[in-house]
């Protein structure tokens, strides 16, 4: 996952790179790797403030593979994996 | 209301870093106390203050959770208090939601769930000093009708912070006779998740005047500390200064424990006629309290790090760092805690397990925690290193050969740990990782008297859990090792005539082909109590009559004399693995309830040291020629 190629126009958080912004357009999880029942991905990142609207900003990448990703979720920052990113399609800000 | 009688019970609720448990702490100071709900091995935090009209209220403090849905133990003992789900409990009268007002749009989510239960709830807008300095402005009034609850500014961490709150709970006493409306909660649905939020959006709208400036300063410390090759770094920095700390600081006191044993063991037996009493008192209970206690400087300074390090968010970034790394071998992020606290003893490690959600990845961290090397193997190491590796210094004179190989028997503990995770994650404990989302507060000097409390409460149950076990298991072994008595006239040493060295000589021959002679059979059972308890058994079996270190420095020549070099070598690497601690296996069977896990471990860890010792002594002998 480390040389992923960026898309022209990336959809999903999992795509972005440090210090790009977003906004998120919808949650699904159907491509994203498990072990929860269906659903679950969504509801936890709803809980953890991932909705449709929120905005979104990659603050630092971990390694290797620029994996784990700190984003900014409108005013707290979250941890998480490019894996379950995968589940946030968005739309990319100015 | 007469006080004592009608006692109001609180239950405070939050979100992880909502500053929760510095509340508990400013309600309730010292008088609080940790208990065990039954049937679950997740503590509850009690305590109890009197309010100012005079009323006795019990406060609980509950594990932080996003959300009443549960992810991990800790979390489903909150869902299971406010639902009134155990016995012997009712639901607590009053609920108070605890929340951190410079991120409300995250933290109102639970009130509004919270609201499903139809009980009295009052919001405790917490941190607003912090929420001010960054400049947010909320109307509280009117949060409090959008809201429907009552709601009170406090601050934890200062001095009269929580009269507001303390107001607001007398305020609802009289109300509280009246029967309180059916709980509405069911597991929300995505769907209604988000009705929440957008509820929370409408709200803030009208509340929420001036949302707080982001945190700058922490912005600026992650640039460097999430970096990958300066946090990286600067985490091992932390972890050296942490090992450093738990070696040198704590030998001190350590000496001093051990030496106020020694005096008291020699005490009794000054004082008290000679017999099987006086011996259980200075063999068993003596020695057995004090192996315990001997820890306690080590595990407090441990604590001390790590209370620190969480209080100041710098936990969750150690887990943003080792993610990936840990990852892996299929471990979480999370388990470093619990790795790391293995070090001093597995005991507290293996608690601090409890805070991973996912059960097969809480179990893969539970079965290495041994591995770690824990402070109890090093009187056995220094020992076996002094009688037989010269202290020679090696690469040009940088290195002493003697800390080289104490290192050595450090790493392969780790790297043993890695690789048996790997295996159980690709085998038993197969499945998808547990995904990483995790808050990453800003940064927070550590309150001095919340992380005094929490050191107070850690030692408390570590003294309590490992003290009771250990306590039971040493006067057991005692028992074994000084039953029945040698005969009249008999030679060698007592331990031989005994139990424990029945039993040693009987394992004897298992062990022949791992170069372990019949003495260190023998003192491998009573070894089985606490790894340290080896020197003292080896002391026992040649006949040593000295304590302390001058047992260590005479054991070491009689040991230099009787035993080979490869034999010597072999028990090194058996120590490396053995399951050689009752209390640890004790505790895996409190954490996972069920003999299962315990016994695999036990199995697997056997296994591991026979090999290793095995492979040690067959090489150790072909290469020195026998």
């Amino acid at each position: 996952m480390s040389a992923l190629p960026r898309p022209a126009t990336p959809r999903l958080l999992a795509d972005l790179g440090k210090g790009q912004r977003a906004r998120v357009v919808a949650l699904d999880e159907a491509g994203v790797a498990t072990p929860f029942a269906a659903g679950e991905i969504e509801r936890r990142l709803v809980e953890m403030g991932v909705v449709e609207g929120a905005e979104l900003e990659i603050l630092h990448e971990g390694f290797p593979g620029r994996d784990p990703i700190a984003v900014r979720v409108d005013e707290h920052v979250l941890a998480l994996r490019r894996n379950e990113a995968r589940a946030i399609q968005i739309a990319l800000l100015a | 209301m007469s006080a004592a009688a009608a006692a109001l019970r609180i239950a405070l609720v939050g979100n992880p870093n909502c500053g929760k448990t510095a509340l508990f702490n400013v309600l309730t100071g010292s008088r609080q106390k940790v208990a065990n709900y039954p049937g679950v091995t997740v503590e509850r935090k009690l305590g109890h203050f009197v309010s100012p009209a005079g009323a006795r209220v019990e406060v609980l403090d509950l594990p932080g959770t996003y959300s009443l849905r549960s992810h991990s133990p800790d979390q489903a003992v909150t869902r299971d208090v406010m639902l009134g789900r155990f016995e012997h409990e009712a639901a607590p009268d009053v609920v108070v939601c605890v929340v951190n007002a410079t991120n409300l749009r995250l933290n109102l989510n639970l009130l509004l769930e919270l609201r499903r239960l139809n009980r009295p709830i009052i919001l405790a807008l917490n941190m607003m000093d912090v929420a001010e300095q960054r400049g947010c402005r909320i109307d509280v009034a009117a949060l409090a009708a959008g809201l429907g609850v009552p709601v009170v500014p406090t601050v934890a961490i200062r001095r009269g912070g929580t009269a507001g709150l303390l107001e607001q709970i007398d305020r609802l006493l009289p109300t509280l006779a009246r029967q309180p409306g059916a709980c509405d909660w069911a597991e929300p649905s995505a769907g209604e998740l988000r009705g929440f939020r957008r509820e929370v959006d409408r709200i803030l709208a009208d509340s929420l005047l001036t949302a707080a400036r982001p945190p700058e300063l922490t912005r600026r410390i992650d640039r460097v500390l999430l970096h990958p090759l300066a946090g990286t770094l600067f985490l091992l920095l932390v972890l050296f200064l942490v090992f450093q700390a738990v070696f040198t600081w704590a030998a001190t006191p350590m000496d001093l424990i051990d030496a106020g044993m020694t005096a008291l063991q020699e005490a009794v037996r000054n004082t008290m006629p000679d017999g099987p009493l006086r011996s259980l008192l200075a063999d068993g209970v003596i020695a057995g309290v004090g192996s315990v206690l001997i820890f306690l400087p080590q595990i407090l300074i441990l604590f001390l790090f790590i209370q620190v390090l969480e209080a100041s968010g710098y936990m969750t970034r150690a887990a943003f760092l080792l993610d990936r790394l840990m990852g892996g071998v299929g471990l979480h992020g999370r388990a470093f805690i619990p790795l790391l606290s293995s070090f001093a003893c597995a005991i507290p490690g293996i608690m601090a397990a409890r805070t991973i959600e996912n059960r097969a990845d809480r179990l893969v961290t539970i079965m290495i925690a041994p591995l770690m090397t824990c402070s109890a193997r090093l009187p056995v190491y220094t020992l076996i290193i002094a009688a037989f590796i010269p202290a020679r210094r090696v690469a040009g004179g940088l290195i002493g050969l003697q800390g080289l190989v104490m290192f050595a028997l450090y790493a392969t503990g780790i790297v043993a740990a890695l690789a048996v995770a790997f295996v159980l994650k690709r085998t038993t404990l197969r499945g998808a990782r547990e995904p990483l989302l995790m808050e990453l507060p800003p940064y927070r000097w550590p309150n001095p008297r919340d992380v005094l409390l929490g050191l107070v409460e850690r030692a408390r149950t570590f003294l309590w859990r490992a003290g009771t076990t250990i306590f039971a298991i040493m006067v057991l072994l005692w028992f074994l090792a000084s039953w029945p008595a040698p005969p009249e006239g008999a030679t060698g040493s007592a331990i031989d005539h005994s139990l424990a060295g029945m039993i040693g000589h009987a394992l004897a021959p298992l062990l022949a082909p791992v170069g372990f002679n019949w003495q260190i059979a023998i003192a491998l059972v009573p070894g089985m109590a606490a790894r340290e308890v080896l020197v003292a058994a080896l002391g026992t079996v040649y006949a040593m009559s000295e304590t302390g270190e001058a047992l260590q420095s005479t054991l070491a020549g009689a040991l230099a004399a009787d035993w080979s070099l490869p034999t010597a070598l072999a028990l090194l690497a058996w120590f490396v693995f053995a399951p050689q601690c009752v209390s640890t296996l004790g505790v895996v069977r409190r954490e996972t309830n069920s003999w299962r896990w315990p016994l695999i471990m036990f199995g697997y860890l056997m296994a591991l040291a026979y090999a290793a010792a095995f492979v040690t002594f067959r090489v150790a002998s072909a290469l020195l020629g026998g």
